[in-house]
């Protein structure tokens, strides 16, 4: 299968790899996938306290190029955005984005479910409720 | 001059040596003949070098030329040998044993007799490989027709021990099919010394065109028969009937002629450049071979780096280098290598797995160049795995409850 021009520039310069400090108020880390299933994403925001925008975020991903792309895609795209809009992030527009084929749809939910999982982790940091995600359902 | 791409997935095809090719396009062109014509000379002529393949053919394996039936490859010499025996022993009995690393021509052909009312056992390998001797012996009934144990496997490369499994099969009088695909032309196999009824094995593994292959059947002690599984002209002795690929089958006779002069010196080199690239890549930290290090084909390396995923190494310098993984993203099915598995190898190695498999035109200077180009890779990987971080922090992974999809 041949990959997308995308997907092969992130494979080849990752951006953000990297991990924060997760011992920190401030920072959120987003754990998913699992080593038997060939995909483990971990992605990790740090928040501003005073104005809730996210000013950095970091991935380290074991997995395929489709999957390296997509973390590495979702920590660009968190980068600015509040934890409000972050929370939107979906996972057909990474799909569209890197041009992923069909058997690759479940490394955009991945990454959608790390972005999820990474601000859930901030909010119970912070006190705050925990958010409720539907099911993607796709892998 | 390094020219890319680099091929190392030697198991999986062969280019075609360009002795075969001079040797096939004669009977493309003016000796187009039908072997099956009978009454003139371009039919002569066909089955006159159909003949003379058969015995090249032979001679590799230590059979007689009559012993020898045409098929289109390894997948119909495994569905006509085991539906064969299959149907034609139904008398005797209905139960086959085979192992549970079987290539899927083998397995889902059993499979399917399954559901015709074939009882299959199917052996599993212990952690190198091969399988227990004890445990076929064990598995034998008297309603046994056939064991069908590969003679070297695909992705590990180990070799079955065949003498000692037809020994057993011997004493109680069951056949033994064995699939040769990938040990035929690779290293010495003689169907009487390994004691063989049956054994498919195909062209394209051994530097011969593909769409043509063997199947062995045995004539004497014991003289062993198949069910047709293609009916038609009754050629080959009536068990595969079709027009013989004339071209085909001159160009296997040629590869296997030229692996019987060659086997010895290729060998020699091969598996030194195989040896020099695995002990390199061995020097890697956390890498892992895969299957038996002596009772293995020469020119096979199955390794598993573990905390990196095999689809994203491969994805590192696939351009240059062709090979191929055990990882579930190279499959269809997203489930990783059946064959590791088998093995017991935990999913996450199975997934970290690359299958290097040289061949007759693998050169030094391409093995150094895959041995820096995939170190390389490990290690870029590794840092941006977070596996490979938790390890390094000592953290045992099997603690940590995974969100399994």
């Amino acid at each position: 299968m041949a990959y997308s021009e995308k997907v092969i520039d992130h494979y080849q310069h990752p951006k953000n790899v990297g991990t924060l400090d997760k011992s920190k108020n401030s920072v959120g880390t987003g754990l998913v996938g699992a080593p038997e299933c060939g995909d483990v994403m971990r992605l990790q925001i740090e928040v501003d306290d005073a104005t809730g925008v996210i000013k950095d975020a970091k991935f380290k991903t074991f997995g395929c190029g489709s999957a390296i792309a997509s973390s590495s895609l979702a920590t660009e795209w968190l980068k600015g955005k509040t934890v409000d809009e972050a929370v939107k992030i979906d996972n057909m527009t990474i799909v569209e984005e890197l041009n992923l084929p069909p058997v690759k749809i479940h490394c955009s939910v991945l990454a959608e479910d790390a972005v999820k999982a990474a601000i859930n982790d901030y909010r119970k940091k912070n006190g705050l409720e925990e958010l409720q995600f539907e099911e993607k359902g796709v892998h | 001059m390094l020219q890319f791409p680099i091929y190392l997935d030697h198991n999986a095809t062969t280019p075609c040596d360009p002795r075969v090719v001079e040797a096939m396009i004669p009977y493309f062109t003016n000796n187009f003949g039908n072997a099956a014509s009978r009454n003139h000379s371009f039919g002569w002529q066909a089955e006159e070098a159909v003949d003379y393949a058969r015995e090249q053919v032979a001679k590799l394996i230590g059979a007689d030329p009559k012993e020898i039936i045409f098929t289109s490859g390894a997948t119909e010499g495994d569905n006509l040998a085991i539906k064969g025996v299959y149907e034609m022993y139904a008398s005797k009995g209905n139960h086959i044993i085979t192992c549970n690393i079987e290539h899927k021509a083998v397995l889902d052909t059993c499979r399917h007799l399954e559901k015709e009312g074939a009882e299959i056992t199917y052996l599993n390998v212990k952690p190198n490989g091969l399988i227990d001797l004890a445990e076929l012996e064990a598995a034998i009934k008297p309603t046994t027709i056939l064991i069908a144990i590969m003679y070297a496997n695909n992705e590990i490369g180990t070799v079955m021990p065949m003498r000692e499994i037809s020994a057993i099969a011997r004493k109680h009088g069951v056949l033994v099919f064995t699939d040769g695909v990938q040990a035929v032309g690779k290293i010495p196999v003689d169907v009487n010394k390994d004691g063989i009824d049956l054994m498919a094995f195909t062209a394209h593994k051994m530097y011969g065109p593909k769409g043509v292959g063997a199947l062995y059947v045995r004539r004497k002690n014991p003289r062993v028969k198949v069910t047709a599984q293609i009916d038609g002209g009754g050629h080959e002795r009536g068990m595969r009937s079709g027009t013989l690929n004339v071209p085909g089958i001159v160009g296997f006779g040629k590869a296997c002629e030229i692996c019987m002069n060659e086997m010895e010196s290729d060998t020699a080199r091969i598996v030194k450049l195989r040896d020099k690239l695995e002990q390199s890549l061995l020097k890697v930290e956390e890498s892992y071979l895969n299957g038996d290090k002596e009772y293995r084909l020469p020119h096979v390396s199955n390794i598993s780096f573990k905390y990196v995923e095999g689809e994203g190494l491969m994805m590192g310098f696939n351009k240059n280098i062709a090979l191929s993984s055990g990882s579930a993203c190279t499959s269809a099915s997203l489930e990783p290598s059946y064959v590791l598995k088998a093995l017991g190898l935990g999913d996450d190695l199975a997934h970290s797995s690359l299958r290097f498999g040289l061949g007759r035109y693998t050169t030094e200077e391409q093995i150094d160049y895959t041995i820096e180009q995939v170190t390389n890779t490990v290690n870029k990987l590794r840092d941006m795995s977070p596996l490979w971080e938790m390890f390094k922090e000592g953290i045992d992974l099997d603690t940590i409850e995974w969100a399994h999809h």
